[in-house]
């Protein structure tokens, strides 16, 4: 860079960073404060929603301390309400939801990034993008009207032989009677986290597609010219590279899948007591428990689902950094040098 | 990737060459990849034995009742039989690879396949009401639950989703390009938080934001439920997506284009008007419409925020709205077979609506940013004539000369290179 001075200065000057001095117009100014400012609106739009919240709930959490997240009835008028059932199915649900819809994304964003044809594979990304943006009182409906009679064979065989396991242990129908009512297997957790997980399924899919198709070019072709068979590659390449995009769309699926509201609240048969059958019929969760009591809520009830909002909101808020950091720290989305 | 054949054309290529007499043996491309006739055979034949599995099997090993036991069955039966058959030709590498290769397929065929049920199925029940013209120009104030299809309609409904997306789009739209344009253009600590804060909120529960706005505008300020008030909650609901979307759309526009812009003194607020924006508008458009997909199809904020009525209603700012997906969950909420079929109708119009939107989202957003269609190709070209005349107006005609070589045409790959 410098050209060496020959003639023997005592002390060379050391290089210091030109210091860069920007000149900014009145416009510029203006735009940047503007830009700001939406910044800060933004911000302030996306705190509104946790601090009214809080506001409202402050009175239903003040009169019911602690025992508003271990009381499983819903009561607001007696005082007595709490969202321990309401949490444990949102939870189920969810849990449900994103068991299904993981190996089912993970195969499917694997599938596009590096097994499909490729002439196919523009497709197939606008396929799941339209996927996720089907309205879900649709996936409801489908669940209500077409799953759920498909599905109770399923849930049937699964109580019939893992009902040993008390998850899937159902109520009022013996082992292997084949006779036991239908009725019992509907609208339980086991539907309601099956159409969530169709639902969650696409959203998943596309994080994890991008990570994938962001594997190195390099690591890829190393892993087929050290002979490796294409799951070979996608064992020891593709899947490393995007285990944070798989975690964070994993979380991130979870979040939507706490959060569903009208798929859960048409399937479902609320109900007020902690219900770990999953598939057994009544299940409950926030969303569909504020769905459900908005409408006839008194004052103090309004306080109370605006509490249940707020746990929600902050189970979400939760799920949905731990996913971004996540993402973040990992490799993937990391520009490679091959 | 897998598959080594040997081939005779290379070894005997060489030595059929000197004699020139000889017409060469054509040199073919060894084949990597793609099915082999053993590869289809095996999986021909593990279908096959594996049907045959299923129906022996099925009914004795549980009472598993119903087609999804029989695929389930059979399904099993074939992927063991497909690496037994494999296995017998292949090593363990390979079977591994074609057994994997099946799922995966598996996976994102039944991903697809239920995304083709969903749509399917909403379509057939709604053809009873669809066809009745009178759905689509009639509300239900003067349809009871016990009058036939062709009494009775959802056009309030289809006017209400349209103005509560056109609030969303007219307080998201600014908003929420002016905040991605600020997460890309002025870099710091503030942005980041705000861009965390947004990544987060992506996924807010939509009836959280109904929540909200109900807590803020209803029962906060004393209004009433109206289709203003669903806008705003749509609003709150959209805005992180189209601000998420659209950020990661501005991050593609090349560095090289705002350098330039930069380099010939322009402002920043310029460069983002006359460069950054036009660069990546048709990724931008894809933003907002994909995010208008999302909105149109929420309920419950609508749920929470704008009431319900039967009666058509077009000013926003007082009494009840009914959107389409909240006249959706109300119709089948009822055990009327014609109010059920009027769900599907509706579900049918909201369908088509989003695929309509995808559609548009396709064709406008199919292209990366910079490059641009013909239409807009020749208009720029047009506008570079045009400098170079002006140039070559005002200066001398030497430096006409050297305008007209040193003015590149802006974005010198258009027109062909997406094909």
């Amino acid at each position: 860079m410098s050209v060496p001075e020959v003639s023997g200065e005592p002390e060379p000057d050391r290089p210091v960073p030109r210091h860069l001095h920007t000149a900014r117009g009145v416009g510029d100014r203006i735009f940047r404060y503007q830009l700001t400012a939406t910044g800060v609106v933004v911000l302030g739009i996306m705190a509104a929603v946790g601090l009214f919240l809080l506001l409202r709930a402050g009175q239903a959490l003040r009169a019911r301390g602690l025992g508003f997240l271990t009381t499983a009835q819903w009561q607001p008028d007696v005082h007595n309400f709490g969202i321990a059932a309401v949490l444990t199915g949102t939870l189920l649900i969810a849990v449900v939801a994103v068991t299904i819809s993981v190996p089912l994304a993970v195969g499917t964003a694997l599938f596009i990034s590096d097994v499909a044809p490729r002439g196919l594979r523009r497709t197939l990304v606008t396929l799941v993008d339209l996927m996720a943006a089907v309205p879900s009182v649709v996936y409801g409906l489908w669940g209500l009207f077409f799953l759920q009679q498909h599905v109770i064979g399923l849930s049937r065989w699964l109580s019939t032989w893992f009902g040993w396991i008390p998850l899937f242990a159902v109520d009022g129908t013996q082992p292997g009677e084949p006779l036991a009512s239908d009725s019992v297997y509907t609208a339980s957790a086991f539907v309601a986290g099956l159409v969530v997980a169709l639902m969650v399924a696409p959203i998943q899919c596309s994080v994890m597609r991008e990570v994938f198709a962001q594997a190195p070019a390099g690591e890829r072709e190393g892993a087929y010219a050290l002979g490796a068979t294409r799951w070979g590659m996608i064992r020891a390449v593709v899947l490393p590279y995007g285990k944070g995009g798989v975690i964070g769309g994993t979380m991130l699926g979870l979040g939507r899948a706490l959060g569903e509201t009208i798929a859960v609240y048409l399937i479902i048969s609320p109900v007020f007591v902690i219900q770990p059958h999953i598939l057994q019929t009544g299940s409950n969760s926030v969303s569909s428990l504020i769905a459900l009591h908005y409408g006839d809520a008194s004052e103090f009830g309004m306080s109370a689902l605006m509490a249940a909002g707020l746990a929600l909101f902050l189970l979400t808020l939760a799920v949905n950094f731990t996913a971004s950091s996540i993402v973040a720290r990992s490799r993937s989305g990391a520009q490679s040098e091959a | 990737m897998t598959v080594v054949e040997t081939e005779p054309a290379r070894t005997s290529a060489p030595v059929t060459e000197p004699a020139g007499a000889v017409p060469p043996v054509a040199d073919e491309p060894r084949r990597i990849g793609g099915p082999t006739r053993s590869g289809v055979l095996a999986l021909c034949g593990a279908a096959a034995s594996a049907l045959c599995v299923a129906v022996l099997l099925f009914g004795q090993i549980a009472p598993f009742s119903g087609a999804l036991g029989f695929t389930v069955t059979w399904y099993a039966a074939f992927l063991v039989l497909y690496a037994v058959l494999t296995g017998l030709e292949e090593d363990g590498q390979a079977v591994r690879d074609r057994v994997m290769t099946a799922v995966l397929w598996t996976a994102a065929g039944l991903l697809f396949t239920a995304l083709a049920l969903v749509v399917g199925f909403t379509a057939w029940r709604g053809r009873e009401a669809l066809p009745h013209g009178n759905f689509f120009t009639q509300d239900m104030q003067a349809a009871g639950p016990l009058d036939p299809l062709s009494n009775g309609g959802i056009a309030h409904a289809m006017l209400g989703t349209l103005i509560m997306i056109a609030i969303a789009l007219a307080i998201t739209v600014p908003l929420g390009l002016a905040c991605a344009v600020y997460l890309n253009q002025i870099p710091g600590r503030f942005s980041r938080f705000v861009r965390t804060i947004v990544e987060a909120m992506t996924a807010l529960p939509s009836i959280v934001a109904g929540l909200m706005v109900y807590a803020v505008w209803i029962l906060g300020l004393g209004m009433q439920k109206s289709g203003l008030a669903a806008g705003f909650a749509i609003s709150v609901m959209m805005l992180p997506i189209v601000i998420r979307a659209s950020d990661v759309v501005l991050r593609l526009v090349p560095g090289t284009l705002t350098e330039a812009a930069e380099a010939l003194g322009a402002p920043r607020w310029r460069t983002v008007w006359h460069v950054v924006l036009p660069t990546a508008r048709s990724g931008l458009a894809t933003a907002v419409i994909l995010g208008t997909a999302r909105g149109i199809g929420e309920t419950s904020p609508v749920l929470l925020t704008a009431g319900f009525t039967a009666a058509l209603n077009a000013d926003p700012t007082s009494g009840p709205m009914v959107s389409l997906p909240l006249a959706v969950f109300n119709f089948v909420k009822s055990p009327e077979p014609t109010m059920i079929a009027r769900g599907f109708g509706s579900a049918a119009v909201l369908m088509a609506i989003v695929l309509i939107l995808f559609a548009v989202a396709r064709v406008i957003g199919g292209r990366g940013p910079g490059h641009q269609t013909k239409r807009q190709a020749r208009r720029t070209a047009r506008a570079s004539r045009r400098d170079i005349e002006r140039y070559g107006d005002s200066n001398s005609p030497r430096g006409a000369e050297n305008c007209a070589t040193s003015h590149p045409q802006p974005a010198p790959d258009n027109g062909d290179s997406d094909r």
